[in-house]
């Protein structure tokens, strides 16, 4: 065959699969407020669950109990997943050490979630006696929202170039002063965006709170950390397989709407300050 | 002080180490105490994975592992196809502002939750499915498969355009000098150059996809007799676990069955991640 003909048939075939990924993400989009969004309603989004019958109340607990959720996974993960990003990009040389933690990473970026939740339930729900509840997932979720934290966190340390830290330090800056003054600054939003995507995806999760135990119903809304909680993955899952009423999968599809609504404004704000910002920096 | 910062940081780095340890001795410690009541062979090579006989409990997982590797083995192929043609689309086809919407896109796509991929899947692929096929039911390896193909592409993308990024200009340079057209330099040039990456995407993805709990799940159809096609139902290590950890007692021999489940599953994976993390330093090394 021709060997342009060839080019053209091939370039053509690969633009398909783009337009292909594309398309699964909006088709998926539609299919989602196609099914939810004939339930939405503001008293579904602000009245308490009724158990009794699904059509009179609301997700409000639900959508509270993801939101501790998310401050939990944010108030364990974020801090140690930049200071470790800090450790590994600022601080360490090459050695045995560093190696290890880089190896640690990638394995507990592959872990599965599931897994997580069995390892949660023996130490945090059984060993640490929390039961179930929005501390013990938290902490749960935090363990593999850690090595997002970490990946993103460190991109954006090594967007930084090295002259920044040279300057400083030939000023006789020490190590802590040239990576507070001359590379946190630069590369916080980068970290921070990084980090809020990470969040978004463990909001989403819900493999590991299944083990450690979500509640589908409870009166009132958790007032500690130490409280049981209801979630929006878990609520949703629970509508879609396991509720006998006629509307319950209506209603899952809604709950599905709201969960999916809340996480992709997420991403997408983090997604489009991450833009701006590489854009308008000037190094 | 700077000292003291430095530790602190160090600490921080070190904590990782601890948790994957940590995950990994719990999971023994547990898991393993099942062997003291379930012989290993039966564990390994039995089919009947039935804890709550009345008659006689059996504990064999290889129907588990094999519902896994169907899932794994149907979900690359549509994946890897796609996700690998996809990374050679962005990465050398693709204008600037193609990418920089199908970028995004693809992000988002791993942002997607599980659990809702698994409630499309029940309300809309497999009821779709099985009138394609003529099927009972649409809750089967195939549907689930297709689902878990959507949530492996944007490690299997992402990666790949990585690696497909990295191999030097000089290279498709020097092909383009002696009259290659883009095609043939893409094919003879880059993507041999790339390969390593290109199979440590595919590895990543692998070890996401025996990972996905939720789809399998819901879809899946949940049978837990060994899968003979396509169209039956299977239910995945993931899936068992999920199902039956709310049921057990807490100490009881099935509790401690299913960490040795999730044992194997975390085996299962570090395998994978160790040979994509081989593959990846491989191709940092031919830089």
């Amino acid at each position: 065959m021709n060997p342009h003909l060839k080019q053209q048939m091939y370039f053509t075939l690969f633009r398909l699969t783009g337009l292909v990924s594309f398309g699964i993400l909006i088709l998926i989009l539609i299919y989602i407020i196609n099914l939810g969004a004939g339930v939405i309603s503001f008293n579904f989004l602000t009245s308490m669950w009724a158990n009794r019958d699904i059509t009179t109340g609301g997700i409000y607990p639900a959508i509270v109990g993801t939101f501790y959720l998310g401050v939990g996974v944010a108030f364990f993960s974020v801090p140690v997943g930049i200071a470790c990003a800090i450790y590994l990009n600022e601080y360490a040389g090459h050695s045995l050490v560093i190696r290890m933690i880089r190896l640690a990473i990638r394995n507990l970026a592959g872990v599965p979630s599931i897994v997580y939740g069995l390892f949660g339930l023996v130490v945090f729900v059984q060993m640490l006696q929390l039961g179930t509840s929005i501390i013990a997932a938290s902490l749960t979720l935090s363990g593999m929202t850690v090595p997002w934290v970490i990946t993103s966190s460190e991109e954006a340390l090594k967007t930084v170039p090295q002259s920044f830290r040279d300057g400083a330090l030939a000023l006789g800056a020490t190590k802590w002063q040239a990576v507070r003054g001359n590379v946190l600054p630069y590369a916080a939003s980068g970290m921070i965006t990084g980090s809020i995507i990470g969040l978004a995806r463990a909001m989403g999760e819900t493999a590991p709170i299944i083990v450690v135990g979500a509640t589908f119903y409870m009166r009132g809304l958790p007032d500690s950390p130490f409280d049981k909680f209801m979630a929006l993955p878990y609520h949703l899952f629970i509508l879609a397989t396991q509720h006998v009423h006629p509307q319950a999968q209506a209603y899952a599809a809604g709950t599905a709407l709201v969960l999916v609504a809340l996480i992709f404004s997420m991403t997408f704000v983090a997604m489009f300050v991450r833009y701006r910002f590489r854009k308008r920096k000037d190094w | 002080m700077d000292r003291t910062i430095a530790w602190f940081f160090a600490f921080n780095g070190i904590s990782t180490i601890i948790l994957v340890l940590g995950i990994f001795i719990f999971l023994a410690i547990i898991g393993l105490q099942a062997f003291a009541h379930i012989s290993p062979f039966e564990f390994f090579f039995s089919t009947n994975w039935n804890p709550t006989s009345y008659v006689k409990p059996s504990w064999g997982i290889l129907s588990l592992v094999v519902g896994t590797l169907y899932i794994a083995i149907f979900s690359l192929i549509i994946a890897v196809p796609l996700g690998v043609a996809c990374a050679i689309y962005l990465a050398q086809i693709a204008s600037p502002t193609m990418r920089e919407i199908l970028k995004p896109a693809i992000e988002m796509i791993a942002a997607l939750p599980s659990v809702v991929l698994g409630l499309l899947g029940l309300l809309i692929l497999a009821p779709l499915i099985a009138d394609i096929f003529g099927l009972n039911s649409g809750l089967n390896a195939l549907t689930a498969s297709i689902l878990v193909a959507i949530m492996a592409l944007p490690t299997i993308i992402s990666i790949s355009e990585d690696a497909i990024t990295s191999v030097p200009k000089s290279y498709s340079d020097a092909s383009l000098a002696l009259g290659a057209n883009n095609w043939q330099t893409i094919r003879h040039v880059i993507v041999p150059a790339a390969l390593s990456g290109i199979v440590a995407a595919v590895m990543l993805g692998l070890g996401r996809v025996v990972g996905e709990t939720m789809v399998v799940l819901m879809v899946a159809g949940n049978a837990r007799a060994l899968p003979t096609g396509f169209f039956d139902p299977v239910r995945p290590m993931t899936a068992t676990i999920a199902i039956e950890i709310k049921e057990v007692v807490v100490g009881d021999v099935h509790y401690q069955a299913l960490y040795a489940v999730g044992l194997v599953l975390f085996i299962m994976t570090l395998a994978v991640n160790f040979a994509a993390d081989i593959y990846l330093h491989r191709q940092e090394g031919n830089k």
